[in-house]
């Protein structure tokens, strides 16, 4: 296949989708074409799209590539009455839900722990719109339920895999963030006084 | 989650708090505290008065917020107290130290949310095509046979039947709901649609546990969430994804 019908093939692919496409997938369905050539190929599309300005880009989330609007063009997009876009996370919400990205799989009761209050409903709401899901339960005491993200999450914040996640800030840069900030070496030291 | 409006006449404006953990981050910022040298003693009074602020304004005063009152004066009457010379502990611990780093864990947090806020703001913005139709669920060319609830039933029956009949008493309180349980269902079909009706009980030990699985599936059915297909008579019952239902 020649690589500007590559590229047109790989367009059409992704527009029927529906879904995020990997390279994996792409290359099953164009036997004998390899991920790389395929790889090559979206990028040049990316490029194209992204040239051309138009209302539409190739973006890489959720494990695979996917034709989505470009949001500048979002107000014109919400004026078709029947599209909206997903109501917010609560606050609380995005709290809960930063602990489970980062400490899957996580029990209910490590989320509480943490935030300091009853998380229940929370969770619930995240199960509801599946950001969060069951990934299973803990051995031991209670057998309590483990929670992960799912695909929904990635794509809901368009994250290519949890990989790209920004690293958790370590306490003492959190600390910094705090006025008043001292040099903090060995926190117990400092405690005893 | 607001706590502001309460059936008062006049307007008090309160920032809400998610809990205990997030009102001291406030007092220790609006103070200008160093986290590592917390005066307890000031920020137990003013975490009190907030919490009577709270209460004179007949906001119910979650639990938690009474619990942190109780360790924060746990904290300042340890610090109170002489270092007792009896105690074989020499590298005295500091009272605060669980606390701080409590509250240095749940910022950890709340900065990540942030970031989490900024990335949903940018990506709401964003709309994705829904699959056409034909690339979900099953191809026209198989005869499709619609199922009914009795067919349902029968092949429940198969299912159960071929349950391993438990040796023994088995004591496990199994706490599945069908909500759980009907998530769990729609998450399987998110990575593999057009399962068969009888791989949904495959971690199903107990009769219960396949009880708790059909109900969740005939829910499903009734929210149509999802599509049951049978190919052909007596050919394997598959659960499928109903996409149509996505706003298109």
């Amino acid at each position: 296949m020649e690589e500007h019908e590559l590229t047109a093939v790989l367009e059409a692919l992704l527009f029927v989708a529906g879904e995020p496409m990997s390279l994996d997938k792409l290359a099953e369905v164009l036997e004998g074409t390899d991920t790389d050539r395929i790889r090559e190929a979206l990028d040049r599309l990316r490029q194209n799209y992204d040239a051309a300005g138009r209302g539409l880009q190739i973006v890489e989330v959720a494990g695979g590539h996917q034709i989505a609007t470009r949001s500048e063009c979002a107000p014109w997009i919400k004026a078709l009455d029947k599209i909206k876009s997903a109501t917010r996370l609560s606050r609380s919400g995005l709290e809960t839900l930063a602990i489970v990205a980062y400490k899957q799989p996580v029990t209910r009761g490590e989320i509480e722990a943490i935030r300091g209050v009853d998380s229940a409903g929370v969770l619930k709401t995240l199960l509801e719109r599946r950001i969060v899901r069951i990934v299973g339960r803990r051995e031991g005491l209670g057998r309590p339920m483990l929670y992960g993200t799912t695909r929904e999450f990635l794509h809901y914040f368009g994250l290519k895999d949890l990989a790209e996640l920004p690293a958790l800030k370590e306490f003492k840069e959190v600390a910094e963030t705090l006025p008043e900030h001292e040099p903090i070496h060995e926190p117990a030291s400092e405690l005893t006084n | 989650m607001s706590t502001d409006d309460s059936q008062t006449a006049y307007a008090v404006k309160l920032p809400a708090f998610e809990g205990p953990l997030d009102l001291l981050l406030h007092l220790i910022k609006k103070n200008e505290i160093n986290i590592y040298d917390i005066p307890i003693s000031l920020i137990t009074g003013q975490y009190l008065k907030y919490i009577s602020l709270m209460t004179s304004l007949n906001l119910a005063v979650a639990g938690e917020f009474l619990v942190m009152a109780a360790t924060l004066i746990h904290i300042k009457s340890k610090t109170l107290l002489p270092p007792s010379e009896t105690d074989e502990e020499e590298d005295e611990d500091d009272p605060r130290a669980d606390l701080v780093m409590r509250l240095l864990e749940y910022q950890r947090f709340k900065d990540a949310a942030q970031g989490f806020e900024s990335r949903e703001h940018e990506w709401r913005e964003v709309f994705y095509r829904p699959a056409s139709h034909g690339t979900d669920g099953p191809t026209d060319e198989i005869n499709l046979v619609d199922m009914s609830l009795f067919d349902l039933l029968e092949a429940l029956r198969g299912v159960m039947e071929r349950a391993p009949t438990i040796q023994g008493l088995e004591i496990v309180v199994d706490e599945l709901s069908v909500q759980d349980r009907m998530s769990l269902i729609l998450d399987r079909l998110e990575s593999e649609d057009g399962i068969t009706f009888t791989s949904l009980f495959d971690g199903d030990t107990t009769r219960l546990a396949m009880i708790v699985t059909f109900l969740a599936l005939l829910e499903l059915i009734r929210l149509k969430r999802v599509r049951i297909i049978q190919a052909e008579l007596f050919g394997a019952i598959r659960v499928w994804k109903n996409t149509n239902l996505q706003p298109s």
